[in-house]
């Protein structure tokens, strides 16, 4: 018998209803190669147009290509359409069709400022093996910025580590660390590791799953805030990258920071503000500004 | 006299019991989730082996994370107080005493009585302590015991990027999968704990001589990073995962006669 993988996370693609890409002017596209996920957007004159979201695999070349072919599949297009491709995240200069890298720290600052507008201030981008609090302008240019990579404590990887330890599916997580009676007391928020064999022994001790997955949440919630107020948060603030849709983890960074993020539902209606996309979203907007460069 | 040192580990709580500086018995228990029950075990092993009960100890100091959950302590000290303590009686030279436990790491400068002078400790990050090691071997699926020797054996450095335990558990199924011999990832996880634990022993200074003491000090491969890694000769006291017990015991010496 195969263990079941609670971390799994669903991997997906869409395409956006009623755009023509015959009719635009520019198709650009954004990959996105992260340690843990591989996003692809293909914007027609700079809206979204086909995405797609999977795992990484151990070749970035190879999970570019599939990410990237799996976004225009049925969308009538092939590679050579995409006029030019920017490549960003953990992988970014092993991208074999991309015309150029661009840090992620960029394109999430500049996809945050698409998905959100530009009243955004603060982007807390909450990927699979790092964390970064990023501070942009009205241009989503960035200003400054802090992260933690050495680190999975405030990462994807650890949440996909407790799920795992708790038999609990990843999507499940937010909703059930809010099923319990009040809020317990946080786990260690320096250590997955530490925090990992206190929640082992709370368990024994008789905590639910649900109170267990409350004191993780909070914990990394808690290591989060303490990496946004060293780089100072100004509204308004915003949250990327795949944690971003864990309610457990949102609410309670909203909490601790006293300051509600900007719409962080609206991914749930519409495909197209995937928080998970950001990066590659901003990827895809520097790539039709630079192809529009070129040609003059 | 008649006196008692238990250390409350992450792991393992140890007891051991001394007839004025003698070691006359010692004892351990897996710490569980109950110290309450790990100290009884524990202290009844040693106990047993000494032939002595409970009451006829005279005083009996405690170390460790665990401090104040037994009634019949007296007092306490601080892991890297006792650490000084019996560093320097086991090893007179001794100066530097760098203590690698399952949670903790901790380095203590001391004169030569055996007084603290400075320490530092990390009890934060599982990376620079032992579970990193019980991590590695088990994504390694080899046997703690078997990754010393396993990694003596090793032919050629290789190195690990990453630094959290977490992560490295995938850059070594990684590497796994890329044919490296298990020896020589089992050389690079002792590398890179012994880099992080000598980052933070630098911070001290090294004076030497260099004690080694904890659980992982049984690890002849984390021992043999730690001397290429410091560049001078690491001791390693018999049963140096009872260092810290011994310490405790030690102090209670000098207070029962206070």
């Amino acid at each position: 018998m195969t263990k079941k993988e609670f971390w799994r996370w669903p991997e997906y693609r869409h395409t956006v209803e009623g755009i023509d890409p015959k009719n635009g002017k520019v198709i650009s596209g954004g990959v996105d190669i992260g340690s843990v996920s591989s996003k692809t957007v293909i914007m027609v004159d700079g809206e979204v147009f086909a995405q797609s979201v999977m795992r990484t695999g151990s070749s970035s070349p190879d999970s570019a290509e599939r990410t990237m072919n799996w976004a225009l599949e049925d969308t009538g297009l092939t590679l050579k359409d995409v006029q030019y491709v920017v490549g960003t995240g953990y992988g970014r200069v092993n991208i074999p069709f991309a015309q150029k890298a661009i840090t992620e720290i960029a394109c999430h600052g500049r996809g945050a400022n698409f998905m959100w507008g530009p009243t955004v201030r603060t982007v807390l981008d909450m990927g699979g093996q790092d964390c970064k609090a990023i501070r942009v302008d009205e241009k989503g240019k960035v200003q400054n910025f802090l992260m933690n990579d050495k680190c999975a404590a405030g990462t994807g990887r650890g949440m996909e580590v407790f799920a795992d330890l708790l038999s609990v599916p990843i999507q499940e997580v937010g909703d059930r660390s809010f099923a319990v009676k009040e809020e317990p007391q946080s786990v260690s928020s320096t250590c997955v590791v530490f925090a990992k064999s206190e929640a082992v022994g709370l368990l024994r001790s008789g905590w639910s799953k649900d109170e267990v997955l409350a004191a993780y949440c909070q914990a990394m919630a808690h290591r989060v805030v303490d990496l946004l107020n060293r780089v100072g948060v100004e509204k308004e603030f915003v949250i990327t990258g795949g944690i971003a849709k864990n309610i457990g983890i949102v609410k309670r960074v909203e909490k601790e920071l006293r300051i509600r993020a900007l719409k962080p539902d609206q991914w749930r209606d519409d495909p197209r503000f995937d928080p998970m996309l950001a990066g590659a979203a901003g990827a895809a907007l520097f790539a039709k500004v630079l192809y529009e460069r070129s040609k003059g | 006299m008649i006196t008692a040192g238990i250390d409350f580990g992450a792991k393992n709580v140890k007891v051991v019991i001394l007839d004025d500086e003698k070691i006359v018995a010692r004892g351990s228990a897996l710490t569980g989730f109950d110290l309450k029950i790990a100290v009884k075990d524990a202290s009844e092993m040693a106990l047993k082996a000494a032939g002595l009960k409970l009451d006829e100890i005279t005083h009996i100091t405690e170390t460790g994370i665990g401090q104040g959950s037994v009634a019949f302590a007296a007092d306490s000290v601080s892991e890297v107080g006792a650490n000084a303590k019996a560093g320097v009686k086991l090893l007179p030279s001794a100066r530097t005493i760098i203590d690698v436990g399952a949670e903790e790491a901790r380095a203590v400068k001391c004169d030569e009585s055996g007084s603290m002078e400075d320490f530092v400790v990390n009890e934060r990050c599982a990376a620079g302590a032992g579970a990193f090691v019980e991590a590695m071997a088990r994504a390694l699926e080899v046997e703690l015991g078997q990754m010393g020797p396993m990694s003596l054996k090793a032919t050629e450095a290789v190195p690990m990027n990453a630094q959290c335990t977490v992560f490295a558990e995938s850059e070594v199924v990684s590497l796994i999968h890329a044919q490296t011999p298990k020896a020589n990832i089992a050389r690079a996880i002792h590398d890179a704990i012994a880099e992080r634990v000598i980052s933070m022993v630098r911070r001290l200074g090294i004076t030497e001589d260099v004690l080694l003491v904890g659980g992982l000090a049984y690890d002849v491969g984390y021992v043999d990073s730690m001397k290429r890694g410091l560049g001078v000769e690491v001791h390693v006291p018999e049963l140096p995962e009872y260092v810290s017990a011994y310490g405790a015991a030690l102090v209670a010496q000098e207070r029962a006669k206070e």
